[in-house]
């Protein structure tokens, strides 16, 4: 179980509504480890920040998270927590272990900016 | 100065050390801030189980960091974590602690625990293989070299403790050290050594990591020889120590060779009204013990200290 304060996807039905109904989406696979913890806790202070984007973990030895295991951007994955980034449903940027708040925010800046399309 | 912003002490860092120094200086009446450039509960937090702090029979490092946190706050502590800071000035009567954001808090005492992180290698290929078989814990991610043959790197009690646990998952599991000898406790090195899955490379370091997509191999020279070698590995763990978070105190308190803190045993530093806790300080042993009692007594003597301010500043001024 991860007890941090983000909301949690308990199944592959669950992950694929939160990535079908909200257009900017950080989904932190792992466990409650020394790699995954800073990284949740991450999330879980930028929420208030990036009010446009949708932040959720996922426990990795949950067999429902296969939907992220499976990805092919995470071929080559050796370290948890694997965190993916949804625009409208697809994968545009996955990381595995550890990242700092700096890489994280680097991240939503570029992925999930909020510069009105013409 | 800008009152909202003064408080009687800042405390720089939320790991136990730090969070215990806010929990006695609230308690004490004594208005307190405490500013974290990372997680709170520092070091703490990475434990899986801490078995041997006593009067807790077994706790996570994350439950006993949320609980400390939440005792601090409940005496009135402010916490303010995942912060950056710009600018520091430690040597005026009023310190000053200024944000890359912008804010500027300012404090009659400074209490520094901003305690340590795990060391890197710093050598080509380890940043672009983290997370794709180079890991800094077994127990995260051991299961992804099951059947493996990997490296440890270290000759610490961590490197060889981890070289034994991941012996459950690898085939085969080479430690790598520079020295000829393990700094590690007898024990940890007899258990390795009696591992017919652990075997020894001595007085040998890892130059360079390379691979495609994940690692698939190092480059190894031997210290002796001088001789480097191209060494096939799936993963590579590093366990080389700890190096203390004190690189923005350079200038402005005394460190030693190894940029630890150095305090007398109240903790004061050599600038007055400034004190340190926790894994950043020179000492011998680090634990969620330890950093909790130099805290303790941290706080004790800041506490004193802006006593003694408030009884000066009440005196009328000689004539």
């Amino acid at each position: 179980m991860l007890y941090t304060n983000l909301k949690h996807l308990e199944s592959a039905a669950d992950h694929r509504k939160a990535i079908s109904e909200n257009e900017n989406v950080m989904v932190i696979c792992g466990r409650m480890g020394p790699m995954c913890i800073p990284v949740y806790e991450i999330a879980e202070e930028l929420e208030e920040e990036y009010r446009h984007v949708k932040f959720y973990d996922m426990e990795f030895d949950n067999p429902e998270s296969h939907v992220i295991r499976s990805l092919p951007e995470v071929r080559g994955f050796m370290g948890i927590p694997f965190t993916i980034y949804y625009k409208d449903g697809k994968v545009v940027k996955a990381t595995s272990s550890i990242q700092t708040r700096e890489q994280v925010k680097a991240i939503l800046d570029r992925e999930f900016s909020t510069t009105v399309k013409a | 100065m800008n009152t909202a912003n003064h408080y009687d002490a800042i405390v720089i860092g939320a790991g136990p050390a730090g969070l215990t120094a806010g929990i006695y200086l609230s308690r004490a009446r004594v208005r307190t801030l405490i500013l974290n450039e990372g997680a709170v509960g520092g070091q703490m937090v990475l434990t899986h189980e801490i078995a041997n702090y006593p009067g807790v029979e077994s706790i996570s490092g994350y439950q006993l960091a949320g609980i400390m946190k939440k005792q601090a706050k409940s005496f009135g502590c402010e916490i303010k974590s995942n912060i950056l800071i710009d600018s520091l000035d430690l040597s005026s009567p009023v310190k000053q602690v200024k944000l890359t954001e912008g804010t500027v808090y300012t404090a009659d005492a400074v209490i520094l625990t901003p305690g340590g992180r795990s060391r890197t290698l710093g050598v080509k290929g380890e940043d672009e293989f983290k997370g794709r078989g180079i890991s800094y814990c077994a127990t995260c991610d051991g299961d992804f070299f099951t059947d493996k043959e990997i490296i440890v790197i270290g000759g610490g009690n961590s490197a060889l403790e981890e070289a034994v646990s991941l012996t459950k998952y690898a085939s085969k599991v080479t430690v790598v050290h520079q020295f000829d000898h393990f700094q590690a406790f007898e024990h940890a090195v007899e258990e390795a050594r009696n591992n017919p899955k652990i075997s020894f490379l001595m007085e040998f370091v890892i130059t360079r990591f390379f691979g495609n997509e994940k690692l698939e191999s190092v480059d190894i020279k031997g210290l002796a020889s001088g001789v480097t070698r191209n060494f096939k590995t799936d993963g590579a763990f590093i366990f080389i120590g700890y190096v203390p978070n004190t690189e923005f105190l350079k200038g402005k308190v005394n460190l030693n060779q190894w940029g630890e803190i150095i305090v007398d045993s109240n903790m004061k530093t050599n600038i007055e009204g400034v004190f340190a806790a926790g894994d950043s300080i020179a000492k011998k042993y680090r634990q969620v013990t330890t950093a909790v009692a130099d805290g303790t007594v941290a706080a004790l003597a800041a506490s004193a200290f802006i006593n003694e301010l408030r009884i000066k500043n009440k005196q009328p001024a000689e004539i």
